[in-house]
Formats: structure tokens, C-alpha cells, sequence
């Protein structure tokens, strides 16, 4: 079935200079797989489209069910030359969780 | 065990958390986290107008309010309030809170040196871009170092209640005191990465307590009585992270975790002057209601640099709005953004960039939005940057003529053109830990 990444994760999304990073957290540790599985870098940044012009790094920590995504070039410039209202990235991780995913009703353990 | 509290997630953040963190509650140190990279250049600018100015200016007044409650209740204060200007911080402190013995951590500012270095052939290279300093070398207002813990803990050893710094990192800010309290050596990386990891989770304040957390935010409660947070720090490395009894707010597994996550690059690799700390070894712990127990980390040695931060002026900026009603809202805001990039062509005005953004429509989040069928507004929002001020000044004056010659129902101009501000930047760059000597001073 397909559900939006919110319905199993959370998260939290920042900047660094011009590279947004996005962290996504499960809510239950054994969805850490599905994280995985689901949200990919090449993901991430068809996501986003034209708001991320680099790459996208995915960095896992499986300490904390979480992954961790830097998109490089996603901040119009960052800091002060950013021109966009979130220069900051802080709304990336909520953009991020809208996007709908693959998941086994058997994996939902709610 | 020790508790160090964090009042202030940046300079601006709630005025009344650090009072509140001394009033509602035991605790042993109280640091304040003042300075973001742009915020150096401010305080620059700030000296060169007034040579007894260039620190964060709340600082010393809430010392004034705070400081007969920090000496019955015996907290001390460790803030990085002191900008370029940590004297003049230091001296404004005695002036109001004369009972208190103050200190200073001086030697982060390399303003003055920045030519030496560079003559020396210290290329002070962009760390994102690889460009040599000397491109931008006169346009350069603000120079510092990042300095860690150690230099704060020497401060802290001299007895006083109050020590500033200037451009010292977040996370040293807890991890000095731990470093004091528990005779923590440089090379015990293992417990420098858990204050550093300790001094991450509190660093941005209420942000660990329940503030900005998506996880359940409907349900987290008396967000207006919200806590800030609390390290509750043992000698081996372990520690717990709480706020007050009876505040607001919530401290769980899920508020601790988007913390640890944010503004973080790779999680092994979190580079500070003391250590390298790994955020993949971080073992969290439910402890009883708003407690997380926070074990097990590990780290590295610090590599041989440290991080400098220059700031530059590079340039002009200005951003207008104009609202839009339904029908139409957005064809209408897109066609009023075609109208002002038509005139900005034909006045021959050029421009780094031009970039629009929709405000009820996509701002945010781009083709990741959701599509809105009719939005009862849009506001566009038009922001250009450049080299030439007087281009950019001249954009000013292409919004509001918009809403007589330009498509209907444009609205929301009362504040009249937009200002050109200045574009400040931040120049990231490394430098041999060796070329900077801390020192510490007890002001009188």
C-alpha cells in the first residue's frame, strides 16, 4: 500500500551554508529498513526537483532508526544570499514527509 | 552529577528562558549561545561605529537581573555573549552585577592578523569553494576561529561566576564546565564526543523540549510555559536530558532525535576543536517523564585545524511582495512577476539573480507541494541580488506600480518599497590549530 513517509517517520531539516540537510527518524525503530528501502538520495531529490541544483548524500544511523540527507545547492546561495523565504531549509523535512511510499500492510505494526 | 542548562538557542531567542532556568530549579551552570556566523559581522560593524560596542548587547542586563539569584543559588555562566568585543562585554557585567567575578576567553578574533596569514602564504581557502581569501581580501569585516572547550574550562578554574567568549562553539559551551568539573583530559575523546554531543542536543534551546518538533506537536503541552533544557552530566560520559518540573513542553525520545539530527553532516565525522564525534554510537534511553538518557558515544581525535570564520560584504539584496486575491490568485501573481522581469530587462539592469516564490501556492516546498486547486491568495514574493547597489535600488521601485498598471486585485503594499540591505557572506576556511593562542583574563 502506499502511505505518505509521515504516517512512520518524523524529522527535522536545517542548513549548512548552502546545503540543506534533512534528517527523517522513524518512529518505530523496526521501520528502519523501510527508511532505507523507500527513501533513496536519487528519491530525495526528484523530490525537490529544481530546489536541490547538487547532489544528495544519504548518511544512515541505525542507532537512532534515522537517515540523514545533505542537499548540496538546495538554499538559493544560503545564508544571507539566499533570496528564498525558507533560506534556512527549515520546512525540507516536512516537504520531504508528504511524499508517499511503498509499505507491506504487514509492515505497519500500528 | 552537574546541571548545565541552556538558555539562549541564539541572540534574540525568549528573554525570559534563562531567568526562568535560575528561578524554577536547581542548576549548576547556565550557558547561553549567542553567536551565528552572520551575527560576528554585525558586532564588527557595531565596534567600528562605537569601539566600546561589538558583543551580544542583552547579555549584560540579564546578568544585572539574574545575578543575586546566581550567587545565593550558586550558578555560573558561561556564554560565547562576547562577539568581537569580550572586555567591553566583561566590563559592562561588572558595571551591573559588580559582586560577580568575571573572566574572558580571548584570542579567537584573527581580524587583525588576516594579512599576516595570508603573507605567510595561509591561504585561508573557501572550505565549499576553494577560492583563496585574497579574492575577496578587501571586503573582509569580521575574522575569528572557533575555539573549544579547554580554553573555557581554564576560565572557569579561575573561580569566576561569569566567563565570556567570543567566537567559541556551541558545543563547547557544555562541555567546558564538564571538562572543569570532572578533570576531563584531551585525549579522553570518548567523553569530550559525549559533552560535545551533550552540548549539540542543547544548543538551539527549546528545540530539544518540544519546540519545532513535528513528531506529535499537537499534543505537546503548554508551549507558552515551555522548558528549556537541562544536562544532568556525570563524570563517565553519560548524561540525561531534562527541563525543570512543572514547565512546558516535552523531553522524549523523538524531541532528543530531531535535535541530534539537525544542521548535521556525517554523522561520524561531527568535527569540533576538542574532538570528532560519532553520532552513530549514541545510545538513548527513556528515564521517567521529560528525562532521556543519553550513553554509550565515542569519538576521535580533533584533526590539526581549526574552523575560521570570516565574514565579507559581497554584495545587495532587496525582496518586495505583492498580494493577489481569488479568482486567479497565482495566474495573476505569475503574470505580474513576467511584468517586473520584463522591465528589469528593458532598464538594461542586471542582476546575480532574480528569483520569484508564491506564497499560498509553492514557497516552501516547490513541485513537492501540494497542488491548490483555488488559493484565496497568493502572495508574490520577488527578491533580486547583485553587485551593483543602485541596480538593486532600483528594483525597489518596480513592485508597487504593479498594482495600478499591472493585473487586477494586487494589495499588501502599505509598507511601501522594500530596503536594499546589505549582503554580508560567510567565508568558512581552516587554519593550523597552532597559529591560535587562547588566553584568560579576570576582569576588574
Amino acid at each position: 500500500m502506499r502511505v505518505p513517509l509521515s504516517r512512520i517517520a518524523h524529522g527535522r531539516s536545517g542548513d549548512k551554508g548552502d546545503t540543506s540537510n534533512i534528517g527523517i527518524i522513524a518512529y518505530d525503530s523496526r521501520h528502519f529498513g523501510v527508511l532505507v528501502r523507500e527513501v533513496t538520495a536519487e528519491r530525495v531529490k526528484a523530490r525537490f526537483g529544481p530546489l536541490i541544483e547538487g547532489r544528495v548524500e544519504r548518511f544512515e544511523l541505525e542507532n537512532l532508526g534515522a537517515l540523514n540527507f545533505l542537499c548540496y545547492g538546495a538554499l538559493g546561495g544560503g545564508g544571507t544570499l539566499s533570496l528564498r523565504i525558507d533560506a534556512q531549509g527549515k520546512t525540507m523535512a516536512a516537504g520531504l514527509l508528504g511524499m508517499e511510499i511503498d509499505i507491506d500492510e504487514s509492515e505497519l505494526t500500528d | 552529577m552537574i546541571r548545565i542548562a541552556n538558555g539562549q538557542g541564539f541572540w534574540g531567542d525568549w528573554l525570559e528562558a534563562p531567568v526562568r532556568l535560575v528561578e524554577q530549579g536547581p542548576i549548576d551552570y547556565l550557558i547561553l549561545d549567542y553567536l551565528a556566523e552572520v551575527t560576528m559581522s554585525i558586532v564588527q560593524k557595531q565596534k567600528q561605529a562605537d569601539p566600546s560596542m561589538g558583543y551580544a548587547r542583552d547579555f549584560p542586563p540579564l546578568i544585572g537581573r539574574i545575578a543575586a539569584k546566581m550567587k545565593e543559588r550558586r550558578v555560573r555562566v558561561v556564554a560565547n555573549a562576547g562577539g568581537v568585543n569580550p572586555i567591553a562585554c566583561a566590563r559592562e557585567v561588572k558595571r551591573l552585577a559588580p559582586h560577580l567575578k568575571v573572566a574572558v576567553v580571548l584570542g579567537d578574533d584573527v581580524y587583525d592578523r588576516v594579512d599576516d596569514f595570508l603573507a605567510r602564504g595561509l591561504e585561508l581557502k573557501n572550505l565549499d569553494t576553494g577560492e583563496p581569501l585574497a579574492d575577496i581580501r578587501s571586503s573582509i569585516s569580521s575574522a575569528n576561529a572557533y575555539i573549544g572547550a579547554f580554553p573555557l574550562a581554564e576560565a572557569l578554574a579561575t573561580g569566576a561566576d561569569v566567563v565570556i567568549a567570543g567566537r567559541s562553539t556551541d558545543t563547547a559551551l557544555a562541555l567546558g564546565p564538564m571538562v572543569h568539573e570532572f578533570g576531563w583530559r584531551a585525549d579522553q575523546f570518548d567523553l569530550l564526543a559525549a559533552g560535545t554531543i551533550a552540548g549539540h542536543i542543547v544548543e538551539c534551546g527549546a528545540q530539544c523540549t518540544g519546540g519545532n518538533c513535528i513528531a506529535d506537536w499537537q499534543t505537546i503541552p503548554d508551549f507558552a510555559n515551555i522548558g528549556y533544557p537541562i544536562i544532568e552530566a556525570e563524570a563517565d560520559g553519560s548524561f540525561v536530558i531534562t527541563k525543570h518540573r512543572g514547565t512546558g513542553g516535552r523531553v522524549s525520545q523523538e524531541t532528543v532525535k530531531e535535535q541530534l539530527l539537525y544542521e548535521l553532516g556525517d554523522p561520524r565525522n561531527y568535527i569540533t576543536p576538542d574532538c570528532v564525534a560519532d553520532f552513530t554510537t549514541v545510545r538513548l534511553a527513556d528515564d521517567g517523564a521529560d528525562r532521556v538518557r543519553v550513553s554509550g558515544i565515542k569519538g576521535r581525535p580533533a584533526t590539526p585545524y581549526l574552523k575560521v570564520s570570516i565574514s565579507y560584504l559581497y554584495g545587495y539584496k532587496a525582496t518586495g511582495t505583492i498580494v493577489y486575491s481569488w479568482p486567479d490568485a497565482l495566474e495573476k501573481a505569475k503574470a505580474a512577476d513576467g511584468i517586473v522581469r520584463a522591465r528589469l530587462l528593458a532598464l538594461g539592469l542586471e542582476f546575480e539573480e532574480i528569483y520569484s516564490e508564491y506564497f499560498g501556492a509553492n514557497a516552501c516546498h516547490g513541485i513537492a507541494a501540494p497542488a491548490a486547486a483555488q488559493p484565496a491568495e497568493v502572495m508574490l514574493r520577488v527578491g533580486v541580488r547583485g553587485k551593483d547597489k543602485k541596480a538593486v535600488d532600483r528594483f525597489t521601485r518596480e513592485l508597487i506600480p504593479l498594482v495600478l498598471n499591472g493585473p487586477p486585485t494586487g494589495t499588501g503594499y502599505g509598507d511601501g518599497r522594500p530596503p536594499v540591505r546589505e549582503v554580508v557572506a560567510y567565508w568558512p576556511a581552516l587554519i593550523p590549530r597552532e597559529e591560535i593562542h587562547t588566553r584568560v583574563e579576570v576582569v576588574a
